[in-house]
């Protein structure tokens, strides 16, 4: 197996750079991607390409580039996990959410964020130019945590492809991975963000909730949902972020705040840093939740040496405690499931999607049409979600989490009063092989133990690479900041990054 | 608490899910052992805590941001039913209603 | 309250829940307009139809026509309001969930007060809700299918809830009627009951005086006062029927067929009973800052109650006149403009309930569509008071400018030759005249007939060709007579 060429290993901030110095074509390189995304299927990264439409797309940014006309991104690839909905008449990809309740859905508009890193909308202003290579595999309605629940078939994780990438966004990890694309979009509502990145090797955010606008994503939990970008390094995500994200009148949770450069803050000097020590004065806390026994030793160690990483690099380490870190994992899949069985009501076969060919009458219809349409960990969160909203449950669950949301939200506020990040393992283990976990859905629940809290919370939180364990699998760091305060999580990321190179390793054989 | 097949059902019939009789017994084993997990949280006592509905009030008093009333959506009849499984002059088709 | 009327020895309770589309020009989720009629679905956006992805965002000219009713009936306006998320499946609601106000709506109590047989009764309200409605499933037309169209979905309502006050049909339609006047009145409703704006659930149970509140069942979307008054009495005799039948009433949801005059049970919808709400967790709390309401009761139209009074006290017209006046505010406002034209507040409510209304209804159109402008008839009433023309004549008068009749009030007089005889000396002479050849009747006066005294004033009328004034007439002859 050869290792990918020059172009394929390039970051989305070199890309800029390289395109706006004309030293490079966004045609040649969207030529190259797609070549290697073709030979790459088996990885099932991809669900939908449109090879035509990019290189018209990345026609057009060359041409932009040549009258000068170009913003940082311009030209740059991309790829959307397929949980963002994409005018089908523009992009010619269809929508499907991993879910045959969706195979070949046209969506007749663009999710916000996939707008604002493209071509823009109408009215809307210009996008930031990125060209659109395709739509990623992902979970399916974004619910799991391998990518073993996508409809067409699971993602395999480039660093060992007898197992999972991690999910939901797992085929945007492993795509990023493989060096298809040099970054993509992801969703996490629980994690789904940060623990592919983590299995995966990749750099991934989630922002604060309401930084990204939730137009256009098809919703899992809209109280948990947040986009965010997943690419090589803390840099990449930076610029991304800053494109993807900003106030949308069309969602009401939206964050009305101005646009933020998040590659200017991260790079803003902390107050006595120096070249050696960047994070002179940055307080990490390190949850003793977060390390339990049961952590993984390989996870541990990796954690732990990117840990004295960043003390070297100035931060100084101290311990806190999120004391229900545990009942974070009741609590979202409470909180979630109820959401989401409200949320995929609107898949009644009436309107578009799947309908089953053969019914007797309505009621049949529905039950006949949503038995096909979902999946078996889809249907089992609708039942959840149906069950503890259902009369006489309501206050013994759903209400009874939303009061512990609360409180665990408060437990990080306590944190904060002593220190500027929160930091941990994202996941107990390095990825898992491919239908190891069977079927047993607690097992897999048990496993999001250190995503979930940030996600109740609404806080960003982030997976650096750091380092590698069993079976050379990747392991991620976790980085936790208070709200709105990505920044700070960029600016640690970067500078663990500045002085390791962790995210420049690239799998073998892709 | 552990629930019953009738629960099962029950809830399979509200979110209109048709489930086998062998997939009723496996969700039913597998809700139960879901349950297992969420018991403990029963135990906290949260009097006087306000639920945390969106994240955003986490953060500051979350009130909802309005519109101005007015029209801004053209008609888009075709391309919002391009996907639609059964459509007749413009009207969504589904199996007779009875009311 | 008074004591209420028993039917067959039962006390009748009625509560009401109204389903009132507010009059916005998008709807309350959408920028999708509202018009009623349009073409299927030409008037559902991709946030109407739940596309994957979409999001609701509040339209404001809800919140404002919501708050301008609490304020009407003396409610409480929430500065806090949640939306909740009812969940259940039709194929007319496309989320699988209506959004509405569950625990916490955004209008609490009130009252609405209106006349019945005279006597001042007062409704309790519950409650007003903010929701969205939901779009029309057709049966007709084709093959065992339903069609669905979601022009209406979304459309902007306020449940409006009343306590179970109401004790007979008649003063359940009265109830109905001033609740449609206030919202058309508040202007946040076009009041079209044929197109639905204005739809009435009617919670009916009976029970003997005294014992507890009888098992009820909810006649749905009555849209015309008259079904209105038939299914309520319909439904009263159907329910005592089955009581002295020793039957039980069940709790359900009926129809009313207007064809059959009767009301029937509606296949249940499967567990609606379990409607799984919670708070949209898209919307977040609904916040009305009370600089928001003030500005809002600032620019409150005067409401009819208050407006009443002001003509009772200002104008001193009796209590019935006024109330007519504020039936409607375009009434009330062609009242005002025509009271200042013409200076004779009760002629001029005597002209609106008289010949006015009777021409409206035989017509069929409201005060709006009136051909004759208040100035108009102003100066008509002026030719009245000031004896040109006799009431009969100004009758025959207001006929012709009603019809079209081009020319000015004057005119139209003149060129019906309608301009009374005010000149004395020819009066006299006819009056001499009609003496002259009556002796009968003037004997039969002289000897004590009233009736006899009419015939004469009847002559002199004739002799002028009706253009005598009856009054100067009269009292020449009683003059002459003596």
């Amino acid at each position: 197996m050869t290792a990918p060429g020059e172009l394929r290993s390039m970051g989305v901030a070199e890309i800029g750079r390289a395109l706006a110095a004309r030293r490079l074509s966004s045609v040649e390189l969207t030529r190259e991607l797609l070549g290697a995304i073709e030979q790459q299927r088996a990885l099932g990264a991809f669900l939908a390409v449109d090879a035509e439409r990019a290189l018209a797309a990345a026609a057009a940014a060359d041409a932009a580039l040549a009258r000068g006309e170009a913003g940082p991104l311009t030209g740059v690839p991309v790829a959307h996990k397929d949980i963002f909905v994409t005018d089908h008449a523009r992009s010619g990809l269809p929508s499907t959410a991993g879910s045959k309740m969706l195979a070949g859905y046209a969506s007749p508009f663009d999710a916000t964020v996939v707008a604002r890193l493209g071509a823009g909308e109408p009215g809307r202003g210009p996008g930031a130019g990125m060209v659109t290579l395709g739509k990623l595999n992902c979970d399916e309605f974004a619910m799991g945590s391998g990518n073993e629940n996508s409809a067409f078939g699971p993602v395999r994780n480039p660093w060992d492809r007898t197992r999972v990438p991690g999910g939901s966004s797992g085929g945007s990890a492993a795509a990023v991975a493989a060096r298809l694309v040099p970054a993509a979009t992801g969703t996490d509502t629980g994690g789904s963000i940060r623990q592919p990145a983590s299995f995966s090797g990749v750099t991934g955010i989630k922002p604060t909730y309401g930084v990204c606008s939730r137009w256009g994503m098809i919703a899992f939990a809209s109280s948990l949902d947040q986009a965010g970008p997943l690419a090589r390094s803390a840099e990449d995500c930076a610029l991304l972020l800053s494109a993807m994200s900003g106030f949308d009148e069309r969602d009401a949770t939206s964050a009305e705040r101005p646009p933020q450069d998040y590659q200017a803050l991260m790079r803003r000097p902390r107050a006595g840093a120096t070249a050696a020590r960047p994070l002179q004065g940055l307080r990490i806390g390190l949850p003793k939740e977060f390390f339990p026994a049961g952590l993984a030793a390989d996870v541990a160690g990796a954690v732990r040496a990117a840990l004295s990483e960043l003390e070297r690099l100035g931060a100084t380490l101290l311990d806190v405690s999120l004391p229900r870190t545990e009942l974070s994992i009741p609590v979202y899949y409470i909180i979630a499931p109820a959401e989401a069985s409200s949320n995929l009501g609107r898949f009644d076969g009436v309107r578009y999607g799947h309908r089953a060919a053969a019914y007797t009458d309505l009621m049949d219809m529905y039950k006949k049409t949503r038995s096909e349409g979902f999946g078996p960990e889809v249907q089992r969160r609708i039942m959840i979600g149906t069950y503890v909203l259902s009369h006489g449950y309501y206050d013994a669950y759903y209400l009874q989490a939303q009061k512990l949301r609360r409180m665990i939200a408060d437990d990080f506020q306590t944190c904060f009063q002593a220190c500027d990040l929160i930091a941990g393992p994202v996941a107990p283990t390095v990825a898992w092989k491919l239908g190891e976990q069977g079927d047993d859905p607690v097992k897999n629940y048990l496993a999001d133990i250190f995503t979930l809290p940030a996600s109740l919370a609404g806080l960003p939180g982030m997976s650096v690479p750091a380092g590698f364990g069993e079976h050379g699998m990747p392991v991620g760091l976790q980085l936790i900041g208070n709200y709105f305060d990505e920044a700070t999580l960029l600016q640690a990321a970067h500078a663990l990054q500045q002085a390791s190179d962790f995210h420049t390793r690239v799998p073998a054989g892709v | 608490m552990t629930l019953t097949l009738q629960d099962v059902s029950r809830i399979a019939q509200l979110a209109r899910l048709e489930l086998s009789a062998t997939q009723q017994s496996q969700m039913l084993e597998q809700l139960n052992g879901f349950f297992g997990i969420v018991a403990r949280m029963g135990a906290v006592d949260t009097r006087g805590v306000e639920p945390l509905y969106t994240p955003l009030s986490a953060v500051q008093a979350a009130s909802l941001r309005l519109r101005e009333d007015r029209v801004t959506e053209p008609d888009a009849r075709a391309a919002n039913q391009r996907s639609a499984p059964a459509v007749e002059d413009g009207l969504f088709l589904v199996p007779r209603v009875i009311e | 309250m008074p004591a209420s009327p028993l039917i067959r020895g039962y006390e009748v309770v009625i509560g009401f829940e109204t389903h009132t589309q507010l009059s916005t020009a998008s709807k309350i989720f959408s920028g999708a307009g509202t018009a009623f009629g349009a073409a299927p679905n030409t008037q559902a956006c991709a946030v109407d139809l739940a596309l994957p992805g979409t999001l609701p965002v509040l339209n404001r000219g809800a919140v404002e026509r919501a708050i301008r009713f609490g304020l009407a009936v003396g409610a409480r306006v929430a500065p806090q309001s949640i939306f909740a998320r009812k969940n259940y499946f039709y194929p007319d609601l496309p989320k699988g969930y209506q959004i509405s106000q569950y625990e916490i709506p955004v209008v609490q109590g009130g009252r609405v007060e209106f006349m019945l047989a005279g006597v001042k009764r007062t409704v309790r309200l519950t409650r007003a809700h903010l929701e969205e409605d939901a779009g029309k499933s057709l049966h007709e037309g084709y093959a065992d299918a339903t069609g669905i169209d979601l022009n209406r979905a979304g459309t902007p309502l306020l449940e409006i809830v009343s306590e179970p006050d109401m004790r007979s049909s008649a003063e359940a339609v009265e109830y109905a009627r001033a609740l449609h006047a206030l919202v058309v009145w508040l202007d946040i409703c076009d009041g079209n009951m044929q197109e639905g704006s204005f739809r009435c659930d009617a919670n009916v149970s009976v029970r003997k005086p005294g014992a507890p509140y009888g098992t009820r069942r909810e006649i749905k979307n009555l849209n015309s006062f008259r079904f209105l008054q038939q299914a309520i009495d319909f439904e009263i005799q159907w329910q005592i029927d089955r009581i002295e039948d020793g039957l039980a009433i069940e709790q359900a949801t009926v129809l009313f067929n207007p064809d059959s005059g009767e009301t029937r049970s509606m296949r249940s919808k499967e567990d609606a009973q379990d409607y799984r709400y919670f708070p949209d967790p898209d919307l977040p709390p609904l916040v009305i800052a009370p600089e928001w309401i003030e500005r809002v009761r600032a620019a409150m139209p005067e409401l009819p109650a208050a407006m009443a009074a002001r003509f009772q006290r200002d104008d001193g017209l009796p209590a019935h006149d006024a109330a007519m006046m504020t039936q409607s505010l375009a009434l009330a406002r062609y009242y005002e403009a025509l009271r200042d034209g013409c200076g004779q507040p009760k002629l001029a409510a005597n002209w609106l309930m008289g010949e006015v209304s009777k021409r409206l209804n035989a017509e069929g159109r409201g005060i709006a569509g009136a051909p004759l402008a208040p100035a108009t008839l102003a100066a008509l009433i002026a030719r009245v008071a000031d004896g040109t023309v006799s009431n009969n004549g100004a009758r025959q008068v207001f006929d012709a400018l009603w019809n079209g009749a081009g020319a000015g009030v004057d005119a139209t007089i003149e060129s019906l030759g309608l301009r009374q005889m005010n000149d004395a000396g020819a009066l006299e002479a006819i009056v001499d005249a009609v003496i002259a050849a009556n002796a009968k009747s003037v004997e039969e006066f002289r000897a004590g007939k009233e009736k006899a005294f009419n015939a004469l004033v009847g002559q002199v009328m004739k002799a002028s060709q009706g253009k005598a004034n009856p009054a100067q007439a009269g009292a020449l002859l009683r003059l002459r007579l003596q």
